[in-house]
């Protein structure tokens, strides 16, 4: 549990120096998930002092478990889960996955690299990783890659009626993607139940009990009180 | 005629209720006229169902005790929380996007108005990430400097964790005193670089202005005065009784959910886990400085309350030894790469008019590459994760937010606690819904 307990012996961590861009001392999870994943390793590379592995998108899964689980890796916290889309079109998009082990003190960033042609899908980290829920979550919701595992894959930033599609992808226009009027539009006629999930609450039922004058004024999404 | 005496005992106080929920109700003693009658309790009838009436309770988003626009829906049986589902995302101002269209120097005043409490410290963290991007080293001078700047906003942030977190639970005197200290800081950072909440104080490459004279005096005189307020807050809330119930096995979370749901600064630390950015994976070189991690026990809120307290402490620590340690020299790096070149001799100089003239039509450009630079921020790891593509706009800015996965462990944490401990569990993690929306 405690940081650094699985590696007495390495010397104190200290502020990184002199970096070169490319080359240096690799992660040695590296050269370990060559050696065991063979045919799913893709390549690694050190590049300012950090590891990335690229391993193959059918793997994801299986090779962060072993990463989790595995007495010589122990990468127990996942920092972060996001994605890269590169100015370039023809370039494919890339999940990108922070990993850290505490007991190590080590850092792996583990990449994928999805072709924007098909479907943009990669398993979830969350039966690993409970952090990944909203991470996961934001990565959907930004760039339309959808987790399969994931339990409550939704929109989170964005409301659930958004329709302009992904944000941070890089053919979406930064003022958005539809006029200034059309979104006024669009937020003028959101219904109450469009944003107050009833069916996310299980409550369904609680609308048929409302007064049959609130019923429906909510049913013909009129605003009251604004 | 004869006037009948008649006492009626009835035990007093509720002894409790049975295994079913119903109370309990003692018998009663009738004495009239000397005789003595016991009545039984009247016979209860079957107990109310009220297992399957679940309330709905909505908290927010406009809520003073949501720090922010959170908006959590609470699916309540009685008083207990059966189910908790926030909402977030009414902030939402696409930071990451709006930075991939900007310089990276351009992108340091949006990383001021993400965790809005912390803004100083988002400004070096930027900087340090970049910089590692560029692969620009800064002089030592600097790096003392942005010690002082990430120590200052530490103390910020947690003095305003400290003092809505008791107007939360009821105690009002220690937000006073906590506010009180705060606009002391802010009036030290007012000096130095002429704003107090959005500071905007890093260059890629060095700081915007070097401190004005007579300001290290100043800063020692606030480390003198301020461990007397984190005293007075320590002596009116760790004992108190009131503070204690409200706080104490509340929102519990063991190491491992902790590390596992991602959690991050104070809260990791509370539930035991002495993992500090600072000390495992060093920046700005704290390895060199002698301060202590605070760790809880319980991973409660009370432990969390703990460990920013004494985090308070040990900021002041850190503080005391980066003044007596600051060295002379230039704040900005000498790599005219990132930073402009003087005037005088950007009129004179060949190579310095091209420098200067490259960086003000185009913008510094970091080569081909991607850094990811995690640093304690008050509220837990947080990071810039920097792609670039060799052009002098980021491909790809990305916040790792500490507060938004600390948050995401809220309906873990709330389940299960009566609906007044809500708040208190939300206070407890700290959030700035600038930094969680983004």
């Amino acid at each position: 549990m405690l940081p650094g307990s699985a590696n007495p012996g390495a010397p104190a961590p200290a502020t990184p120096r002199n970096l070169p861009q490319r080359g240096g001392e690799p992660n040695p999870s590296a050269a370990a998930i060559a050696a065991k994943f063979g045919k799913s390793f893709v390549r690694s590379e050190v590049i300012w002092g950090d590891t990335n592995v690229y391993i193959q998108a059918s793997a994801v899964s299986e090779i962060i478990r072993w990463l989790h689980d595995d007495a010589t890796q122990q990468y127990d916290y996942l920092s972060d889960v996001t994605a890269v889309e590169f100015r370039d079109a023809e370039q494919p998009l890339e999940v990108v996955w922070h990993l850290r082990s505490l007991p190590f003190r080590r850092f792996l960033r583990v990449k994928v690299s999805l072709d924007k042609r098909a479907p943009l899908a990669v398993d979830s980290v969350w039966p690993i990783y409970k952090s990944a829920n909203w991470l996961e979550r934001e990565c959907f919701d930004m760039f339309g890659i959808t987790f399969t595992g994931h339990p409550d894959l939704r929109r989170i930033l964005m409301w659930e009626s958004y329709r302009e599609g992904y944000p941070l992808r890089k053919d979406f226009p930064l003022r958005g993607r539809f006029s200034r009027a059309e979104q006024l539009r669009q937020a003028l006629s959101i219904t109450t139940e469009g944003r107050y999930s009833m069916e996310e609450l299980s409550v369904a039922q609680a609308f048929e009990d409302l007064p049959e004058d609130m019923r429906r004024r909510l049913a013909g999404g009129e605003r009251t009180g604004e | 005629m004869a006037t009948k005496t008649r006492t009626v005992e009835v035990a007093l106080g509720t002894a409790g209720v049975d295994s079913d929920g119903r109370a309990v109700r003692t018998p009663m003693t009738v004495t009239e006229n000397g005789s003595v009658t016991t009545l039984e309790p009247p016979a209860l009838g079957a107990a109310p169902e009220l297992a399957g009436e679940h309330m709905l309770i909505n908290i927010g988003p406009q809520h003073p005790a949501t720090h922010g626009v959170l908006r959590l829906v609470l699916e309540l049986d009685g008083e207990t929380v059966v189910r908790c589902i926030p909402h977030i995302g009414y902030l939402h101002c696409g930071f990451e996007k709006i930075g991939e269209y900007r310089q990276y120097n351009q992108v340091i005043p949006w990383t001021d108005r993400e965790d809005y409490l912390n803004s100083i410290g988002n400004n070096v963290a930027f900087s340090i990430g970049a910089e590692r991007l560029f692969g620009v080293e800064v002089p030592p001078r600097c790096t003392v400097l942005r010690v002082i700047a990430m120590e200052l906003s530490r103390i910020i942030s947690h003095l305003v964790w400290l003092g809505t977190t008791c107007i939360d639970l009821g105690a009002f005197t220690p937000f006073l005193w906590s506010f009180q200290e705060r606009e002391n800081v802010y009036n030290l950072l007012e000096s130095w670089v002429g704003a107090r909440l959005t500071t905007s104080a890093t260059r890629v490459g060095g700081m915007a202005a070097d401190i004005p004279e007579g300001w290290t005096d100043q800063l020692r005189h606030f480390i003198r005065t301020f461990p007397k307020t984190v005293d007075e807050c320590d002596r009116m809330l760790t004992k108190n009784g009131i503070w204690i119930g409200r706080t104490t096995a509340l929102g519990v979370m063991s190491a491992n959910e902790a590390i596992n749901y991602g959690l991050s600064g104070p809260m990791l630390r509370a539930s035991g886990v002495a993992y500090d950015v600072r000390k495992d994976f060093p920046y700005l070189d704290y390895e060199t400085y002698d301060f202590d991690v605070p760790v809880g026990s319980n991973g409660d809120v009370y432990d969390r309350f703990l460990v920013r307290v004494e985090e308070l402490r040990q900021s002041t620590r850190i503080l005391a030894q980066a003044i007596d340690r600051l060295p002379d020299g230039p704040v900005n790096s000498s790599d005219h790469r990132v930073i402009l070149p003087p005037k005088s001799r950007a009129m004179s100089d060949m190579e310095s008019m091209i420098h200067h003239f490259k960086q003000v039509m185009e913008g510094p450009r970091p080569p081909i590459g991607e850094v990811y630079v995690p640093v304690e921020s008050p509220k837990g790891e947080k990071g810039y994760y920097f792609v670039s593509d060799g052009t002098a706009k980021p491909v790809r800015w990305r916040i790792r937010p500490p507060s938004y996965v600390n948050l995401s462990a809220i309906s873990k944490m709330v389940e299960g606690h009566l609906l007044s401990d809500v708040i208190a569990i939300n206070a407890s993690i700290d959030i700035v819904m600038g930094e969680i929306d983004r």
